[in-house]
């Protein structure tokens, strides 16, 4: 039972554990994959491509600049990302609340997720992030980085308060009556029984919804921040080459896979977990 | 055996043909003064034949555009070029005429800015936006020699400190903006050299909200684009100074495909234009009232 359990595992991703399968799979991606390669290298286009994109000398060059311009992202993109958890998680419970009289807090927070996932993410960098400081209210700060990551935070956390909605939803409805019976406020059995589980079950579209996030930092070049799209930007014009901008390609990839892989590994944790939990249930 | 002795051959044939073409082509469009030269309309190859197709920025500005808005050229601040009227708008039916198109031979086409010097085919004859001439440009697009010369030249809002700079040391400490992929941003590094890296914007109208704004304290731009920004547009912005640009001049040419059989005779156009005083009194006539602003050393 557990070797076919840790034979199941294997498969999700090279698709079985026997030598035939994995010789037929090795040399199934090297026909696939030496194509492509082929058909890209020789394309009549290709010598220019490589020149234009994939330069050694630009890529060296360019690379420190990319680089830190990269920074602002990730700073971006970590304080929203924190944000975004607290302002969703607010809006989900608001919208969860029972009785009438929550009934108009309900409205907004209908009203709030279908406007900013309706209104594209540039939009709303862009009016933010031009509009606010326009309004030249004391005390209110005029940095674009500013107004572009709140811009981001309401965005997110729109499309993120659907998801921890539909976690909360999947919890089932005993769980909230065992915990009531037990004698926890409805707050309590909300706060210690239903968000934990609903949390746990939510994390993979989270986490999909934050590498989302993480590229749309790039939007905030639109109101003057030199991040990383800016900065690879400014190089292609000053050279003339797009290698900067595959530079920029290639930072978002590598902190995006380790995201991917952590994901897959959580959701497959969570399926053992729930094959083991039915094997005692 | 004949086989193979004819591969190479034709390789060695290719590779003649090749070295021959591409010498002849690039001094045929950098030099301008082969006696040869059929630089009239009907021996043109243009890109709708019989029809010189000129391209432009849209929205086209005032003073490089000043007729009425019209067609795709839209809006408040928008300008129809063929009115023939502003200056660049000038220049274009000018070297029109010089090659023998007629008003109403000459055909319109919008395009941005940054887009008419990349790499490959063209939907134009040439382009004029105030595109400066720049040697990186130059290996992806044709210019035609410089029509215009230009300073570059800083705004700001009138009470603020840097509106009290007097020279280029005093501008250090401050934070500039400007349009992205433009000279100007450039030349923000190479002259002021700020302590703070310039911010970057996709179009100078952005620059100019984020100046009103106060998320820059000053925004470089072209003489001429600067004194429409500063006296023009409504917000009482005002131009602390010009300098000059840190390769020597800002000069713009008219872009054509690389190695366009047309840039030899446009060169040509320009260079009658200047002897014959043709290309001064068009610059007389519209820009001439740019009142001058202090020039920063």
């Amino acid at each position: 039972m557990s070797a076919e359990v840790e034979g199941h595992r294997g498969s999700r991703i090279l698709g079985g554990t026997d030598a035939r399968y994995a010789a037929i799979a090795t040399l199934s991606t090297l026909v696939v994959l030496g194509g492509l390669t082929a058909l890209v290298v020789t394309s009549p286009g290709w010598p220019s491509v490589k020149e234009k994109f994939f330069n050694r000398q630009e890529f060296q060059y360019w690379f420190s600049d990319v680089a830190h311009a990269f920074v602002a992202n990730v700073q971006v993109f970590l304080i929203a990302e924190v944000l975004i958890l607290i302002w969703a998680l607010t809006i989900a419970v608001i919208r969860g609340l029972p009785g009438p009289v929550f009934f108009p807090l309900r409205v907004l927070a209908v009203i709030y997720t279908d406007v900013f996932r309706g209104i594209p993410t540039i939009l709303v960098v862009y009016l933010l992030g031009f509009g606010v400081p326009a309004l030249q209210l004391s005390g209110v700060p005029s940095s674009e980085r500013f107004w572009g990551t709140v811009a981001l935070v309401l965005v997110y956390s729109a499309y993120v308060a659907e998801v921890y909605r539909a976690g909360i939803d999947s919890v089932h409805p005993s769980q909230e009556a065992a915990a009531r019976s037990l004698g926890l406020s409805r707050w309590q059995s909300l706060r210690h029984v239903i968000i934990p589980q609903a949390v746990r079950r939510v994390i993979p579209p989270l986490l999909n919804d934050f590498i989302g996030l993480q590229k749309d930092t790039a939007l905030l070049s639109v109101i003057g921040v030199v991040e990383v799209f800016r900065q690879a930007e400014l190089g292609q014009a000053a050279d003339f080459n797009y290698t900067p901008l595959v530079i920029a390609a290639v930072l978002f990839i590598a902190i995006t896979i380790p995201q991917a892989r952590f994901t897959d590994w959580l959701i497959e944790r969570d399926r053992r977990r729930q094959l083991a939990g039915g094997g005692t249930g | 055996m004949s086989r193979k002795l004819l591969l190479p051959a034709l390789i060695a044939v290719a590779l003649f043909a090749a070295s021959c073409g591409s010498p002849a082509s690039s001094s045929n469009s950098s030099g301008g003064s082969g006696g040869a030269l059929n630089c009239t309309s009907s021996a043109l190859q243009t890109h709708a034949p019989g029809t010189l197709t000129i391209g432009t920025d849209n929205p086209a500005y005032d003073p490089y555009f000043t007729g009425p808005a019209g067609g795709q050229w839209k809006g408040k601040y928008n300008h129809d070029p063929t009115a023939g009227q502003g200056f660049e708008d000038a220049v274009a039916y000018a070297v029109a005429q010089q090659l023998g198109y007629t008003r109403e031979k000459v055909a319109w086409t919008a395009l941005n800015w940054k887009q008419s010097f990349k790499p490959g085919p063209k939907d134009f004859d040439f382009y004029l936006a105030q595109v400066s001439i720049s040697p990186k440009r130059q290996q992806s697009a044709d210019f035609s020699v410089p029509y215009y010369t230009s300073t570059q030249a800083i705004v700001a809002k009138p009470g603020s400190p840097i509106a009290q700079a007097t020279s280029l040391a005093d501008l250090k400490s401050y934070q500039f903006g400007t349009e992205s992929g433009t000279t100007s941003y450039d030349d923000i590094n190479a002259v002021i050299a700020p302590t703070n890296q310039p911010k970057v914007y996709d179009t100078t109208n952005d620059v100019t909200q984020a100046l009103s704004n106060g998320q820059i304290d000053g925004l470089v731009t072209d003489f001429p684009s600067a004194y429409y920004i500063a006296n023009v547009e409504p917000g009482g912005l005002k131009i602390v100074g010009q300098f000059t640009s840190g390769s020597g001049a800002d000069t713009w040419g008219l872009v054509l495909a690389k190695d366009s059989p047309l840039t030899a005779c446009v060169n040509k156009a320009l260079a009658q234009m200047k002897t014959s005083g043709k290309l001064q009194a068009i610059e007389q006539q519209w820009l001439a009232n740019l009142s001058h602003a202090p020039i920063l050393r």
